[in-house]
């Protein structure tokens, strides 16, 4: 009994395992347990550091041949598992890839999901999850019911990530079956959207901008000030809806989550959606015209004022330091 | 070609949202509006039937006590006909149960090309409805779609990722979840108001579907508790004199940023 087969949806990026899964493997090792990584894709090259994050086994599909993974990855988890090994709780990024796993993985072994979660905790069979309501104000946990296996997802930044010192983990495959109807989406060209500086989810200083920049073109403020503090541009998701930036400056539920030393929100009103995706920062400063907005409430310094006004004397207050 | 868009129907995001103190889910049953998300699904489903040179746009929705005020505005939009699944059964449903629920709904009307769907409830966020869905009706899927479009029995959808967007293909039918943005939702003309008050729509419930168990009996999941988060501490906040910056200079200062 006991929770004792703990399963980690295991990402590669740039030839490495994310940061997102080195959280989970991390946080996996405590709950009491085995725990394998589950990779959709070839495993080679990060069996390693999935081994010394505390794997002790990887599942690995083998390329995917440019088919998006949601249906092909969860075909994959239900054949292991029609197999024989069936896990006590699979773990996901609260991402793309993540979402669309255990989306289709859920019908197929007819179980619930649990999405946006900062904590889980486990005692004797039952498995609760924590997750923050209310723009992060109410904590709500929610214990799964019925039999395993339960699947959750994780937001970002939920744990901290540290070596095990293990060994690189013994790989197995996990072949793709047939997806009959199901399969047929194939990515056929990859864009990305280059960015000079820090990355936003792990910059140092976060300068974001939101609708109260007023114009597209005044965004470069934010830039600007961001550039001078060696930091990263975010945005709310207002001004990324309405094509003034690109979405991977997105901060917020939908977008990215931050937990910089200091965030800068500037013109930004404070909506749930953005407030989850900044409120770990350390220090928030927000600028905004509007005395009752929202952010003022996380702040620790807030100046009620007109971003056009306070930014540009800024800028010009720090560029005098050198 | 044959659109069906999903819509949720939900609590006013303007209005500060609450947790029912005996079921500790969201408070849903005040008015409820088309979840602007959806809207976004609607226009595109429109936009395509239009490119395509004819076809339909049908709602499936699922909302307590036959709420179909946000079904209207889709409605007013241009959609034809709707089904609306109404059923105090419904309470307590989890998002595996509502997605089994939506693709039974999908099915009633006879399925279509393509299913569109938002990327997640404004209210709720599970964000996993569209993909099981999907599932549920053995299609293919393409998630976070930022552009559609269909070139015969083919989908070209440039969907997003975490580094910017890969440009994915897809056989019809699918199903596509759109982000918002992705297309400018028109506003319901006095014309469209006036029509969507005639416009069919069929109020069926769980079993009418033969989905069980739903509601409390079939979700996986249990609230366990609630709590407050712990508040930061109030910060200083200052109305800008002209010379508010140098409060900010100063702030990066102690915090060693400058």
């Amino acid at each position: 009994m006991g929770i004792s087969n703990i399963w980690v949806f295991s990402q590669e990026s740039n030839g490495t395992a994310t940061s997102g899964t080195l959280e989970l493997l991390t946080h996996a090792r405590t709950l009491g347990g085995s725990v394998t990584a589950f990779v959709g894709g070839d495993a080679s090259a990060i069996a390693g550091i999935l081994g010394e994050y505390g794997a002790t086994k990887v599942y690995a599909t083998g390329d995917l041949g440019g088919a998006l993974p949601g249906a092909a990855v969860a075909s994959a988890m239900k054949a292991v598992i029609d197999g024989g090994d069936s896990p006590d709780l699979i773990l996901f990024p609260q991402n793309y890839e993540g979402r669309d796993v255990m989306s289709r993985l859920s019908v197929k072994v007819d179980r619930t999901v649990l999405t946006n979660n900062v904590a889980v905790a486990v005692d004797g069979d039952t498995v609760t999850v924590t997750t923050p309501v209310f723009g992060g104000n109410t904590l709500v946990s929610t214990s799964f019911s019925g039999s395993a296996p339960y699947l959750a997802a994780f937001r970002p930044k939920s744990f901290a990530a540290e070596s095990a010192g293990g060994g690189a983990a013994e790989v197995a495959a996990a072949p793709v079956p047939d997806l009959g109807s199901t399969g047929g989406a194939t990515v056929t060209a990859v864009h990305v959207e280059e960015s000079t500086g820090p990355k936003l989810d792990e910059a140092d200083v976060v300068v974001s901008g939101g609708r109260g920049l007023g114009e597209a073109d005044k965004f470069s403020m934010v830039d600007d000030l961001a550039k001078i503090l060696k930091g990263a541009a975010g945005a709310s998701r207002a001004i990324v809806d309405a094509g003034w930036v690109p979405y991977s400056m997105q901060v917020g539920q939908t977008g990215k989550v931050v937990k910089p030393n200091v965030y800068i929100a500037a013109g930004i009103s404070g909506a749930t959606q953005h407030m989850v995706g900044m409120k770990g920062a350390k220090n928030i400063i927000a600028i905004n015209k509007d005395a009752e907005a929202p952010i003022f409430g996380v702040a620790d310094l807030g100046i009620i004022g007109d971003v056009h006004k306070v930014l540009p004397k800024l800028i010009e207050a720090l560029e005098g330091r050198g | 070609m044959k659109v069906i868009v999903c819509v949720k129907q939900i609590p006013d995001p303007a209005l500060p949202g609450e947790l029912d103190p005996s079921t500790n889910t969201l408070k849903r049953d005040g008015k409820l509006i088309l979840d602007e998300s959806d809207s976004y699904g609607v226009e595109m489903a429109l936009q395509l039937v239009d490119a395509a040179g004819g076809g339909e746009v049908a709602l499936v929705s699922m909302a307590p006590n036959d709420e179909m005020s946000g079904m209207r505005t889709a409605l007013a939009m241009g959609a034809a006909q709707g089904l609306l699944v109404s059923d105090p059964a419904l309470a307590g449903s989890d998002a595996l149960t509502t997605a089994k629920v939506l693709a039974a709904a999908v099915q009633r009307l006879g399925g279509a090309d393509l299913v569109l769907a938002g990327t997640e409830s404004s209210d709720g966020y599970t964000g996993t409805v569209p993909e099981q869905m999907a599932e549920a009706l053995g299609l293919p899927s393409v998630t976070f779609a930022k552009k559609v479009t269909v070139d015969g029995s083919t989908l070209n959808v440039d969907r997003q990722t975490e580094a910017g967007y890969d440009e994915v293909t897809c056989p019809l039918p699918a199903l596509v979840s759109v982000t918002a943005g992705v297309v400018e939702p028109r506003y319901p003309s006095f014309k469209g108001i006036m029509a969507a008050k005639s416009k069919p729509v069929e109020t069926v419930t769980a079993a009418d579907l033969g989905v069980t168990p739903v509601g409390w009996e079939g979700s996986g999941q249990a609230v366990a508790s609630v709590e407050q988060a712990p508040a930061r501490e109030a910060g200083t906040i200052i109305e800008d004199d002209g010379e508010s910056f140098g409060k900010i200079v100063e702030y990066l200062e102690t915090i060693k940023v400058i």
